[in-house]
C-alpha cells in the first residue's frame, strides 16, 4: 500500500521534471534556431509607438487587495469543504454533519454579506 | 481499500510511454484546437478560415508554431530578465502537469500489461488540478510583473483577480461532485457516474444517463461559467483585452516564450474540457446506455468518447468567443461575487441537506425531493426575477458618464503648436510661383 501510494506521487514528480526538461529543450532549440539582431529601439518598453514615458509601475485600485482577502477567506473555507464532502455520506454522519456545515458556511456567507454591504464588491 | 491499487504498478517504461503520450496528445490536440477554433469563427463570420496549410488548413497552426521558434527573442530592457525567462515555463509545465491524473479509458492491455489508461490516479486527484490552475498563474502574474510594462502589469493584475475569484467559484462547484460521488479521484468520480437511472414519466419508461452534468445541473452550470472566467477565454478574457492593453501579460514576448503561453492557454482550455468530461459527463463512459453496444465502454473504444465529448466542450468554448462581447471588469466581478459564490453556497447546503432527508428512513425520499425542488424553484425565480430598472429617456443630454468627466460631443479640437511650428517652417519659397508651391502651404 505504502510503495504504492508514493509511486502515483513519483509518476506526478517524474512528469513535472519532464515538463521542465521539455521547456529547456524548447528554449535551446530556439536559442540555436532564432536570429538575433539586438539594437536599442528593440529593447525599448512597447508603448504604441511612442517613447515609453516613465517606468513600467501603475497605480492601481485598492479593490484588488481587498478582493486577495476575500479569496483567502473562501480558499480556506473550501479546505474544510473538500474533506467534508467526501466522507459526508460515509455511515455515522448524515443530518448533524450537514447541519454543522450549514453553520459553518453561514458564518462565512454572513462575512461575504458583510462585504457586500460594506460596498467592497462594487468595482466603480 | 480505497479502490486505487490498479495504479503505481506500471513497469517504468510504461510511466514513460504514457507521460510521452499525454505530451504528444496534447500538443497536437493544441495545434488542432487553434485551427478547430479559427476554422469556427470563421464560418460563423462567413468567411473561409485558414485554407491554405496541408488540407482544409490543418497544418497552419504547425507553421504558426514553427515561425514562431525560429523568430528572434526580444527581451526589454526594462525587464527582469529571468523572472521573465522562468514565466512561460511556469505556465507551460503546470498546464501539462494537471492532464496527468485525467482518465482517458478503462484498464487495458497494453503491450500485454494490463494497466488503466490514465498516467496517475491519487486520493486527491482534483485536488491537483486545482493546484496546477492555481499555480499556472503564477506564470501569467510573474510575465506581467517581469515585462517592465504598464500593460503588462495591468493584464497580470486583473490575471490574478480575476483567476482568484472564479477560481473559489469553481472549487465551490465541484464540492458537489464530491458530496455525491465521495472520492476525489477522477477514475472513481468516472467510476460513481456508471450507469443510469429508470425513469419512468408519463408511462413511458427511459433510462437517463447517472452523468453528474443531469444530477447536479447547477454545478455543471457553474462549473461551465467559472472554467471560462478560469482559462482567460473570452469573454472574459481581460487579461489580454487586446482593444485596451495592447496583449495584456504577454505584450512583451516574443518568439517562443511567447508561443510556450499560446500554448499553456490552449492546454488549460482542453485540461478544463477533460475535467468538465470527467467529473460532469461521464468521463470516459460512452453517451448512451449501455444497452445498445455492451462493447462500448471496453477497450480502447472509452478514448473516442472521451475525445468527443472534449471536442464538444472546446467547441463551446469557441462559440462563446464567437458571439459574445468581452466582459467589463466590474461586471465581470460582480458576476463571480455576486451571483455566482452566494448561488453556489447555496445549492451545497441545499444538497447536503437533501441527502441527509433521503438517509432517514422514515422520509419519503420523494417528499424531500419535490419540497427541495420547490425551494429551489421559488429561489431560482427570485435570483432571476428582472430587476432592471425600466429606461427612461434623460430629461437633458448626459453631459458625463454618470459623474466621470468625458469631453463634450461638439469638441473642438484646438490646434496643435506642433502643426503651426510646421507651417512656420515650411514657408512657401517665393520664387517659385504657381499652385504647387500655395498648395504645400495649406498641407502643412
Amino acid at each position: 500500500m505504502g510503495t504504492t501510494y508514493l509511486a502515483s506521487y513519483s509518476t506526478l514528480g517524474f512528469l513535472l521534471v519532464l515538463g521542465v526538461l521539455v521547456s529547456i529543450a524548447a528554449f535551446a532549440a530556439n536559442r540555436l534556431l532564432r536570429t538575433q539582431a539586438p539594437s536599442p529601439a528593440k529593447q525599448t518598453t512597447y508603448e504604441c509607438g511612442l517613447d515609453p514615458v516613465g517606468d513600467g509601475w501603475a497605480q492601481m485600485q485598492i479593490r484588488y487587495y481587498v478582493y486577495a482577502f476575500l479569496y483567502a477567506l473562501f480558499a480556506v473555507e473550501s479546505v474544510f469543504l473538500f474533506p467534508w464532502a467526501v466522507v459526508y455520506d460515509r455511515p455515522g454522519f448524515g443530518v448533524t454533519a450537514a447541519a454543522e456545515m450549514g453553520v459553518f458556511v453561514a458564518v462565512l456567507a454572513l462575512g461575504l454579506a458583510y462585504a457586500w454591504r460594506k460596498g467592497v464588491l462594487r468595482w466603480l | 481499500m480505497n479502490g486505487l491499487e490498479s495504479f503505481g504498478q506500471d513497469p517504468w517504461w510504461l510511466v514513460g510511454l504514457k507521460a510521452l503520450a499525454i505530451f504528444v496528445i496534447l500538443v497536437l490536440l493544441t495545434l488542432f484546437s487553434i485551427w478547430y477554433e479559427r476554422k469556427v469563427v470563421a464560418w460563423m463570420q462567413v468567411r473561409p478560415g485558414p485554407n491554405r496549410n496541408g488540407p482544409f488548413g490543418l497544418l497552419q497552426s504547425l507553421a504558426d508554431g514553427l515561425k514562431l521558434a525560429f523568430k528572434e527573442d526580444l527581451v526589454p530592457k526594462a525587464a527582469d530578465k529571468i523572472v521573465f525567462l522562468l514565466a512561460p515555463m511556469i505556465s507551460t509545465v503546470c498546464a501539462f502537469t494537471a492532464f496527468a491524473v485525467i482518465p482517458f479509458g478503462p484498464v487495458v492491455s497494453v503491450f500485454g500489461v494490463e494497466t488503466p489508461l490514465q498516467l496517475t490516479d491519487l486520493p486527491v486527484a482534483v485536488l491537483l488540478v486545482l493546484a496546477t490552475s492555481a499555480l499556472g498563474v503564477y506564470g501569467i502574474v510573474l510575465g506581467g510583473w517581469s515585462s517592465g510594462s504598464t500593460y503588462s502589469l495591468l493584464g497580470s493584475l486583473r490575471a490574478a483577480a480575476q483567476v482568484i475569484s472564479y477560481e473559489i467559484a469553481m472549487g465551490l462547484s465541484i464540492v458537489a461532485v464530491f458530496l455525491t460521488a465521495g472520492s476525489l479521484s477522477t477514475s472513481q468520480i468516472v467510476a460513481a457516474q456508471q450507469g443510469g437511472q429508470e425513469v419512468t414519466l408519463f408511462g413511458t419508461s427511459f433510462t437517463i444517463p447517472g452523468w453528474y452534468a443531469l444530477l447536479l445541473l447547477p454545478s455543471f452550470i457553474v462549473f461551465a461559467i467559472s472554467v471560462v472566467g478560469e482559462t482567460n477565454r473570452a469573454p472574459f478574457d481581460l487579461p489580454e483585452a487586446e482593444s485596451e492593453l495592447v496583449g495584456g501579460f504577454h505584450t512583451e514576448y516574443s518568439s517562443l516564450k511567447f508561443a510556450l503561453f499560446f500554448l499553456a492557454e490552449y492546454i488549460n482550455m482542453v485540461t478544463v474540457s477533460a475535467m468538465a468530461t470527467t467529473l460532469f459527463l461521464g468521463g470516459w463512459q460512452a453517451p448512451f446506455p449501455a444497452s445498445w453496444w455492451p462493447g462500448a465502454n471496453e477497450g480502447w473504444w472509452p478514448v473516442l468518447w472521451f475525445f468527443l465529448k472534449v471536442l464538444i466542450l472546446l467547441f463551446g468554448f469557441v462559440w462563446l468567443r464567437g458571439t459574445l462581447p468581452r466582459f467589463r471588469y466590474d461586471q465581470f466581478m460582480r458576476l463571480g461575487w455576486k451571483v455566482l459564490v452566494p448561488a453556489n453556497l447555496l445549492w451545497i447546503v441545499v444538497l447536503a441537506a437533501v441527502r441527509a432527508g433521503t438517509q432517514q428512513p422514515e422520509w419519503s425520499a420523494q417528499w424531500v425531493g419535490m419540497i427541495g425542488g420547490a425551494f429551489l424553484l421559488v429561489l431560482l425565480v427570485i435570483w432571476f426575477w428582472p430587476g432592471r430598472k425600466k429606461y427612461e429617456q434623460a430629461t437633458e443630454p448626459d453631459t458625463g458618464l454618470g459623474g466621470f468627466p468625458v469631453p463634450p460631443l461638439d469638441l473642438q479640437v484646438p490646434p496643435s503648436p506642433r502643426v503651426k511650428r510646421l507651417t512656420a517652417e515650411r514657408e512657401p519659397v517665393s520664387v517659385s510661383a504657381g499652385d504647387d508651391a500655395t498648395a504645400e502651404g495649406k498641407e502643412g
